[in-house]
This record gives C-alpha cells, structure tokens and sequence, in this order.
C-alpha cells in the first residue's frame, strides 16, 4: 500500500493545504513569542511554551479528521489546538484568565485546551493522566461500531482518539496501563510522544534506558514509528499511517517525534542549569518553522514577500487577540464559587 | 415485591440498566465470565456478551481513566473497583480528573461514571480486603459518594448513580452484601443520589449512620428501645456527599442528642463532618456532646477474629454508646 512507506500522504497534500499549515505554525509561534513577553512585562502570570514542537503537532493535527476524531492534548500542545480550529482569541483568553476564556473560564492555566464542539478534551497538569481516557475514548468509538450504532467508515463521526504527551510521561503508570488496555482490545487510539529530550531538567538518558520511545510501542502489540519532529511533512505521513491504521481497525499506533522545546519549560522554569547555551542554539538551527519555511520557498510556493505578507498577518492577528483579550472582562471574584457537579438533565429531580 | 440481599439488588439493577441503556457497560475485573469476586455480576455476561460486560485488564488506574473516556463519549460506564482497597491506584484518575473535569473545563465535559465499589470490614478480608474509603473521597469537590444499606435503596440508587450526569462513588458493604436482605417493590423509581432516609423515628437521640453501620444501628435502637424505652431517631445517610444537611438537622433539632457511627476509622471520619455540621448550624439545639462510634485509628479490621470483632463496632457497641449518650 502507498501508505505505509515513505512520504507517500504528504506528498498528497494540497498547495492550499500545505500554506495553511505553514500559516498555523506561524500563528502558534507568533502567539507563543507574544506571550513571552508579556509574561517578561508582567501582564500575565504564566506561560508554557510549543516554541519548537509546532511541526509535530501541526503534522499530527492534519492527518486525522480535525474537529471530529477525538484529541486528548497536554500543556505544550498550542499549535495542536490552533490546528484544531481554536482561535487566537482564545489563546489569549486564557492567557490573560478571562471570564470568557473558553478551555476553563479561567481557572486553569493557560494552555490546559478544551473545547468540546471540536472534540478536545480538557486537561490537567498532571502528566500521562490523558493516557487511559484516550483509551476510554477510542473504546468508546469502537464500543459504538460494534454495536452497528455507527458506521465505521462514517466521517462525520469521531474514528480515533489521539493523544499526546512529553517523553518523560511515558514513563508514568498512566501511560502503560491506556496502552496496554489500547493494545489488548486493539483501540483505534495513536499516542503522539513528542520527544524533545527533557522532563523540564533531566534527560532522556536519566529516564529511560532506551534511546527511542516507539521501542516501547512492541509491549503494547501497537505499531511503533519514530520520525524526524521537525519535519511537519515527515511527522504528517507517520501520524497519517497511524491514523489510517486506527481506521481501518488495526489497532493503536505510537508516533515519536524527535524535536526540542526551545525554551524553557515555562515561564517559571530556568534552563540554563540544565541545557547548554550551545545546546539550545544548535537546536534553532534546525527549528521547524524555519526549516518548513525553506521547504516551501524551494517549492515555490512561498516568495520572500509573501513571507513578508504572512508576517504582517499574523502579527496583525496576535495584536487584535491580544487587544481583545485585554479588554475582555475579567470573572467575578465568586465565580471562584462556580458548580463543580453536573445538572441534572431535565425531567430528572 | 420480592425479598432480595443487598447483592441480589445490585445485580437486579445492574440488568435492568444493560437493558434499557445501550450505552450502559460494566467493567471491572473478573466481572465478566467470572460474574465478579463477588457474584454482582453473574449471568449478566452471558446475557450480554463481552462488548457490554467486559473483564478488563489488571489496572485499577486503567478502569477508572477508561471510564471516563468513555463518559466522556457520553456512553455510560459502571466500572467495578474489587475492592475498595485497590482503589488507590486509581486516585488520581478520580480525584484529579473525574471529579475536577466539570469546573476545570467550566462546564464544558462532563463524566457521568458510576465506580461501584465494595467496601469496608468483613471477616477474613485483612488489611487490604477491608478498607473503608468514604471519608478520603467525601473530601473532594466534584465526586458523589452513595452508601446504601437496604437493598431497595441499593436498586433504586444505583439506576439513579447511572442517571446522574456526575462521577458517582457507589460504596457497597460487602459484609452486608448476604446480611442485609429486604424487600424491594417489583416497580421502583429510580433515586438520585442526595436525599437521606429516616430509616426510624423517635424523639430521643439521633443516631446517623450509612452502609452495614445503618443496618446494625436499626438494630440497637429497637433493642434500646425494648430494654431502656429509647426512642432512636435512625438516620441513614444513604448519600455523604453532597450530604443532605437539612435532613441531619432536622433530626438534631428533633431530638437534641447525636450520635455518629462509622466503621471508618476515626481522625478525619466523615463523622468529624457530621459534628462540625451540628455544631456550627444547630448547636442551640444539642442537649449533649456529639458522640462518635468507630473503629479505632488503625490500618483496617485485622485477619483475626477476635481482633476483627474488636475493630468493627456491632449492634452490642452501638447499644451501649445509645445507653451512655441517653444518660447525659
């Protein structure tokens, strides 16, 4: 099958298609940057960064059915969600805590996503702990098929459940027991590991005694691949492979992005204790969005100016986000007070 | 009308919630061919096949994550923990996600998960077949804690657990499990987590208890009342959180005396709760000290016998606590 080798799916992509993930990427790491500085001006208290990671989760985002397959996400997956259709405005609602900020009604940390029209499940900051609901979820989906509720090749009804997680996290029980119980019932679940070397200071050598996540991916009978993370094409066809094994029923699948968070674990963190300046920079050299840029440029389907065009868009984007979002109200003090149960559905008392 | 156990109730329930709910599934360990540790489960495998009553890996954590996953997708997942000893693998999964998903997305998921777990001292169980767990998960903002103790109200609770758009903690005595036999009307509503049950009436001491405890205190306060003249007020929780505050008072401000009893153990109980509640909404109304009778501060009921009976307060314990709270 032409899937199953090489860069077969992504070469499939449109031109259309390969601009907006380019203009996705761009938007997360512009969105990204802004919120570094505003944290370093001291308008909002918190940030966790994807500076690095957005061609993994770019890649990822575009080769299942966005909006309808089920996404269990982490803290650093920005560009994931910005793929997933959340918007500028929400970012930045959340990162100034704001009544209307839709992922928590700002209780949460920024970047904990939620948005349940796109089927993005909220998170904690608890890590692994994604694993089994991703699991519960893809069972859920398979449950619904087996019972002839769904068709399984219906498009307009989620197929899998993705999610994703650090390296380190891996290492959690959570982890083990969502791909084990996956594996065993072979769930259309894929587990995006973005391997950017580091559980906030301590490496993967001082984690694992393995030198690549997928290995671990033979325990689980699931399908293993590790790829190139800064490549959004190459992590494209790797999730698209998983994602199309998940739909025809084969069972879950582990993609390992190799990558690098350029900065530090968030705006609280200090790396430079634990990473080389050398390190770091080294890793900017081959940083994705730069790299996906050049790519495109070769392929003709970028010019300088429409770089430049691209630029002043999006700059023009994080400035209205962030513009709104300041304004925005904040809650009330007592909304601090809001439901923590469910309603009851009507006619129940 | 039928005269069931507690467990038969549960399995009636657990039927009749696989027949009218396609979405409805049980999980758990051993819960499928093996009709569960326990036999809450038995026959339903064969009625229903593995897609609805499905064993599960050895993974506590896995049972509980899965479940809400699959709540999430909005179908309807009863997961049995074996036993309540074994649930804190998966605290984690309850206590950092189930309960907190509704107002750390602000409403917008929501987990209606029903754990049904056994739990508390029976003989031969040992320090980790016997754990009660009620207090650790009453603490928690967002989780329900049911109790039942008679088996009409562990049938009707448990279809309305499964009703319930929230994560329901359904704690089961399982020494009640073959002790506790009751009627249970062939037609019953279902009954949501909440209210509490005025298990008996009486104007001279309140007595609060959930699970097996609830079932001996109906017990002793008949025997007060055939050898003292006491007249208990029997009040059985029946939901611990959200606790039904006007119900415990009502019953304090009735009699003016009372008295928690608990087989949990005893610093942090759930009957700290019950008497801080007393104490800050009706003490006007106390005639007495609130009195509390539980097992003493120690792991679980021991495996001896003897040690066994010591740790686990019986009908003859909550008689003598009565006598001794009535005299004040």
């Amino acid at each position: 099958m032409p899937d199953e080798t090489g860069p077969g799916p992504s070469q499939r992509l449109s031109d259309d298609t390969l601009l907006e993930m380019y203009r996705l990427m761009l938007l997360s790491r512009r969105l990204d940057e802004r919120a570094w500085a505003l944290h370093r001006q001291g308008r909002v208290q918190f940030h966790v960064s994807a500076m690095g990671h957005e061609a993994a989760q770019v890649g990822a985002a575009f080769a299942i059915k966005r909006g309808v397959d089920y996404v269990v996400p982490y803290y650093r997956d920005l560009a994931m969600a910005i793929a997933l259709g959340c918007s500028a405005l929400d970012f930045m609602l959340g990162l100034f805590a704001r009544r209307d900020d839709p992922w928590s009604a700002g209780r949460q940390m920024p970047c904990h996503f939620s948005d349940r029209g796109r089927h993005i499940i909220s998170g904690s900051s608890t890590v692994a702990t994604q694993v089994p609901q991703a699991a519960g979820l893809a069972f859920a989906i398979h449950y619904r098929q087996r019972a002839g509720l769904v068709d399984p090749q219906d498009a307009t009804q989620p197929r899998l459940a993705l999610t994703s997680l650090g390296e380190g996290s891996t290492n959690q029980g959570e982890w083990h027991e969502g791909m084990n119980w996956a594996g065993v019932q072979g769930l259309p679940m894929v587990c995006l590991v973005e391997n950017n070397r580091y559980a906030i200071s301590v490496p993967q050598t001082e984690q694992m005694a393995i030198p690549s996540v997928a290995t671990r991916a033979a325990s689980y009978g699931a399908q293993g691949e590790s790829v190139d993370g800064n490549d959004v094409l190459a992590v494209h066809a790797a999730m698209h492979r998983a994602a199309q094994r998940a739909y025809r029923g084969e069972g879950p699948s582990l993609v390992e992005a190799h990558t690098y968070r350029l900065t530090p674990h968030t705006s609280d963190d200090d790396d430079r204790s634990y990473r080389s300046r050398e390190e770091v920079a080294a890793a900017g050299e081959v940083e994705p969005l730069v790299r996906y840029r050049q790519t495109l440029l070769e392929r003709g389907l970028l010019t300088p100016s429409r770089v430049d065009e691209l630029e002043a868009r999006t700059r023009a984007q994080v400035d209205e986000a962030q513009r709104a979002a300041e304004a925005a109200p904040e809650p009330a003090p007592e909304e601090a007070d809001s439901p923590v149960l469910a309603p009851l559905p009507e006619g129940l008392t | 009308m039928a005269e069931m156990t507690l467990i038969e109730a549960i399995r009636t329930a657990l039927d009749e919630a696989l027949a009218q709910d396609e979405r409805v599934f049980v999980t758990g360990e051993d819960i499928g061919r093996r009709g569960g540790v326990f036999r809450a489960t038995q026959g339903l495998y064969e009625k229903y096949g593995a897609r609805r009553v499905m064993d599960s890996p050895l993974t506590e954590m896995g049972i509980i994550g899965v479940g809400i996953g699959a709540a999430l997708a909005d179908l309807r997942p009863v997961c049995e923990i074996q036993f309540a000893d074994f649930i804190h693998p998966a605290f984690n999964q309850i206590v950092g996600e189930a309960a907190r998903m509704y107002y750390r997305s602000a409403g917008g998921w929501q987990v209606p998960l029903v754990i049904r777990v056994p739990y508390g001292a029976v003989p031969g169980g040992g320090l980790y077949h016997c754990q009660s767990v009620e207090a650790l998960f009453a603490h928690i903002p967002g989780l329900k804690i049911v109790v039942p103790s008679t088996p009409r109200d562990a049938r009707r609770l448990l279809h309305g657990a499964i009703l319930d758009p929230n994560p329901v903690l359904f704690l089961e005595t399982k020494y009640g499990y073959r002790q506790i036999r009751g009627e249970v009307p062939e037609q019953d509503a279902p009954l949501l987590p909440g209210p509490a049950r005025i298990a008996r009436e009486g104007g001279d001491l309140s007595l609060f208890a959930w699970g097996l405890m609830a079932f001996y205190a109906e017990i002793a306060a008949e025997r007060a009342a055939q050898e003292d003249g006491l007249d208990v007020e029997v009040v059985d929780l029946r939901t611990l959180h959200p606790l039904d505050q006007e119900s415990v008072l009502g019953s304090l401000r009735k009699t003016g005396k009372a008295l928690v009893v608990h087989e949990d153990t005893r610093t942090m109980g759930f009957g700290a709760e019950i008497a801080a509640l007393l104490v800050d909404e009706a003490f006007e109304y106390l005639d007495g000290p609130v009195k509390r009778l539980t097992a003493p501060d120690v792991p679980a009921a021991p495996f001896n016998r003897g040690m066994f009976d010591y740790f686990l307060p019986g009908p003859d314990d909550i008689f003598a606590a009565i006598r001794e709270l009535a005299a004040y």
